[in-house]
């Protein structure tokens, strides 16, 4: 009797309606040796939606729910945390690691979700009518490393003839993506490029420094995550470098990776993807999220670097789902419609304003063939005294001549390799 | 003189100094293992677990606050008062010495005369809830450690060598500050070892356990008095490694430079691991100075492992290790 009462229960759940519900996973590492990184871009993300629920009722009148999986930054980890939520109803995720993306890119293709890896993961990507279900606007790796060099340009008077930049690189799929677009770059700016690699976690950097200073680079360009960005900092510190030829990738450009180095990191330099400053929409988050006792931690984050990018990745995906609604004239959609939101997203100045974060990244179109946005980065300078970043440049633009035909070239090969026919988006 | 020679010397000289930081993190390990047999893989985590506990004193901060204004709906975060560092410091010692009480009472007492697996599957426990602890206690965010070390290129050694060779060398001052106060602390743990009450009692536990409790030594006392002591050495390891890259979470990976230290100085020598932390860093800093560029770089993780393992080869109890003989 005990065991048909309870068939007749799970039946009539069963057969009820879902609540309605916009999922978005958030595949987050709040431990671990990278756990400074991954908390503050973790409460972005997910004060941003706790916003929306509680000023908006949602989007479009549906709820959202992000459920928090703990990935420690550890690649197998993050795949089962992909297969722990994605029967949740997911629309999209962003493992904030290179790693995570490089095993989910055939996993969410055979499922049909939508990935999102915004500045980080597989940079060819790009190319939507590869990768249809993978999107990296609004910057990738290769496009921060044209942009870094498009900044040095700037400051020599158009011409790297004859300097030589170091690249300081994590070891790991992460680190070397930069390298062939430097490589090429190198070639056509007639720069000499020093690579020098630093094991994970990055605590060890001593001979790395020391080569450094015995090569003397013009500058040393860094592509770090976790400790390696802080320990670089004060070992550049430590050898007198001038930081103002230091500069950091937009994953060693937050708050924690010069703080612990104090007034001797004044002057570093480093890319950003996103605006800083004080944005509208952290009032809000404060009044709605923070002060209601919602935040996603202890709201010592709210503004920072990280959490901002956090929230931007958020907002992107909100909007996301939003165009979807409107294109599909559905409250409730699911991960595939969720994905042509993603494709038709277009974000302007005027909409930045209305969301309350004016500026807070570049204007810009995703399309069929393009996943990857404008690219553009901003240069950012650490002020010790004052505590904080001041942006240096505008938004500037990579050189697509240079990674277009590398995104074109690594893309092809995927599709050739894994056998995909690639869409015609002229169609 | 050669170019690259005076390069290979200055390599030489830091990876002796590198060598130095690895030596602090290994004899918290020969300690508890030469007194007990416990290999204790929560050396690293206690070494983190000490960083963070310090600056969290000195900063005034109201531990496992998250938690407290979780439950009681408060916001509290901090005292308000700043610590001197010395204080913060004696406090801190406290703690570990509480720690090392809680070790013994709630863990090992227990454990008497189990196989040495079911000691190291102990202690692999204590290091996961030690972490998660040192979490809830003082929360995940990087935190700047000041005890006043002093960081930089020591300019005395950078004149002389360059007046020497014509190239001046760079030597880090914090590493010339750790090289001093792991001689120290070798020199005051032998010292104590040999003078001291507690420590005959201590060498006499390494050596026979059964027989020390024979002749009334307490095991109780000589483990808390270890675990202490091991967990002073993992403050002064934390305290040079955190002064590097900031207090937070990584630091308990720094176990993972001691581990070829151990198997090439041996599991019981204090001088062993002096040795086998020197020979280490050197090892791997002139083979990623030599063959490194070569190889696309970055060989200094594994490299360290290679070496232990050749030492392993020759002679598995390490280079001051006990040799056992067991007679059947």
């Amino acid at each position: 009797m005990k065991k048909l009462l309870t068939l007749t229960v799970a039946g009539l759940m069963a057969a009820g309606p879902a609540m309605a519900e916009l999922v978005f996973p958030s595949l987050s590492y709040r431990t671990g040796p990278y756990a400074a990184g991954g908390i503050p871009f973790a409460d972005g993300y997910a004060d941003y939606f706790t916003l929306l629920n509680e000023r908006d009722g949602g989007i479009g009148g549906v709820m959202t729910r992000v459920p928090e999986c703990e990935t420690a930054y550890n690649t197998e980890r993050g795949v089962e945390c992909y297969e722990a939520t994605r029967g949740e109803g997911a629309l999209v995720y962003q493992p904030l690691s290179t790693g995570i993306t490089y095993q989910l890119i055939p996993r969410v293709t055979a499922d049909g979700i939508p990935l999102h890896t915004m500045g980080y993961g597989r940079t060819s990507a790009a190319n939507g009518e590869v990768f249809e279900w993978v999107f990296n606007y609004p910057a990738n790796y290769w496009d921060g490393a044209s942009v870094i060099i498009n900044y040095l340009l700037e400051q020599n008077e158009g011409s790297l003839e004859g300097q030589k930049i170091a690249l300081l690189y994590h070891n790991s799929a992460y680190g070397r993506e930069p390298i062939r677009t430097l490589e090429i770059l190198a070639e056509e700016h007639g720069f000499e490029l020093v690579q020098l690699a630093v094991d994970h976690p990055g605590q060890e950097q001593g001979n790395q420094w020391l080569t450094i200073r015995r090569e003397r680079p013009d500058y040393v360009v860094m592509w770090g995550w976790g400790v390696m960005n802080q320990v670089a900092v004060q070992e550049a510190a430590n050898i007198r470098y001038p930081m103002d030829q230091f500069i950091g990738n937009w994953w060693a450009g937050a708050e924690h990776d010069v703080m612990p180095a104090g007034a001797d990191a004044d002057g570093y330099l480093s890319l950003n993807m996103n605006v800083l400053g004080d944005l509208p929409v952290f009032d809000e988050i404060q009044q709605y999220v923070h002060d209601a006792g919602l935040a996603a931690g202890d709201g010592s984050n709210l503004g920072s670097v990280l959490y901002t990018r956090g929230m931007y990745a958020a907002m992107l995906a909100a909007e996301a789902a939003r165009t979807a609604q409107e294109i599909h004239g559905v409250d409730q959609i699911d991960a595939s419609m969720m994905r042509d939101g993603m494709e038709a997203l277009e974000i302007t100045e005027e909409r930045m304003e209305e969301l309350g974060m004016p500026g807070v990244g570049p204007a810009f179109e995703v399309t069929c063939a393009n996943h990857g946005g404008p690219g553009m980065g901003r240069i950012q300078q650490w002020n010790a005294a004052d505590q904080e970043w001041v942006t240096l440049t505008d938004f500037i633009a990579p050189d697509d001549s240079v990674t277009q035909p590398l995104i074109e070239e690594d893309s092809m090969a995927f599709a050739e390799e894994s056998g995909i026919e690639p869409r015609d988006c002229a169609m | 003189m050669p170019e690259q020679l005076i390069f290979a010397m200055e390599v030489t000289l830091n990876g002796l100094m590198t060598g130095v930081m690895y030596s602090l993190v290994a004899l918290g390990f020969v300690l508890i293992f030469k007194a007990s047999g416990i290999f204790n893989y929560a050396q690293g985590v206690m070494a983190l677990f000490a960083a963070m506990t310090l600056v969290g004193i000195q900063e005034g901060r109201v531990p496992f606050s998250h938690l407290i204004n979780a439950i009681f709906g408060t916001e509290i975060y901090d005292f308000g008062w700043d610590v001197p560092a010395l204080l913060a410091i004696l406090l801190t010692v406290l703690v570990m010495v509480g720690f090392a009480f809680f070790v013994q009472k709630v863990i090992f007492k227990h454990l008497v005369g189990q196989e040495p697996i079911i000691l190291f599957m102990a202690t692999i426990g204590l290091a996961y809830f030690l972490e998660g602890v040192a979490d809830l206690m003082w929360g995940s965010e990087i935190r700047t450690l000041d005890v006043g070390l002093p960081q930089g290129i020591n300019l005395a050694i950078d004149e002389t060598t360059f007046n020497w060779f014509g190239y001046g060398f760079f030597i880090d001052n914090l590493d010339i500050v750790a090289t001093i106060v792991a001689a120290v602390l070798v020199a005051g743990l032998v010292a104590f070892a040999q003078y001291t009450k507690q420590g005959r009692a201590m060498r006499a536990v390494a050596d026979d356990h059964q027989a020390a409790l024979s002749v009334g030594i307490s095991l109780n006392f000589v483990w808390i008095l270890v675990w202490s002591l091991a967990g002073f050495v993992a403050l002064v390891a934390g305290i040079m490694w955190g002064a590097k890259s900031g207090v937070q979470f990584s630091l308990s990976l720094i176990a993972l430079k001691a581990l070829p230290v151990l198997m090439l100085g041996g599991f019981t020598s204090i001088p062993g691991a002096i040795v086998g932390g020197l020979i280490i860093g050197v090892g791997e800093a002139l083979f990623e100075f030599s063959v490194g560029p070569l190889i696309g770089g970055a060989t200094e993780n594994w490299f360290a492992y290679v070496l232990a393992l050749l030492f392993l080869v020759f002679r598995p109890q390490g280079l001051f290790g006990e040799k056992i003989i067991e007679r059947v």
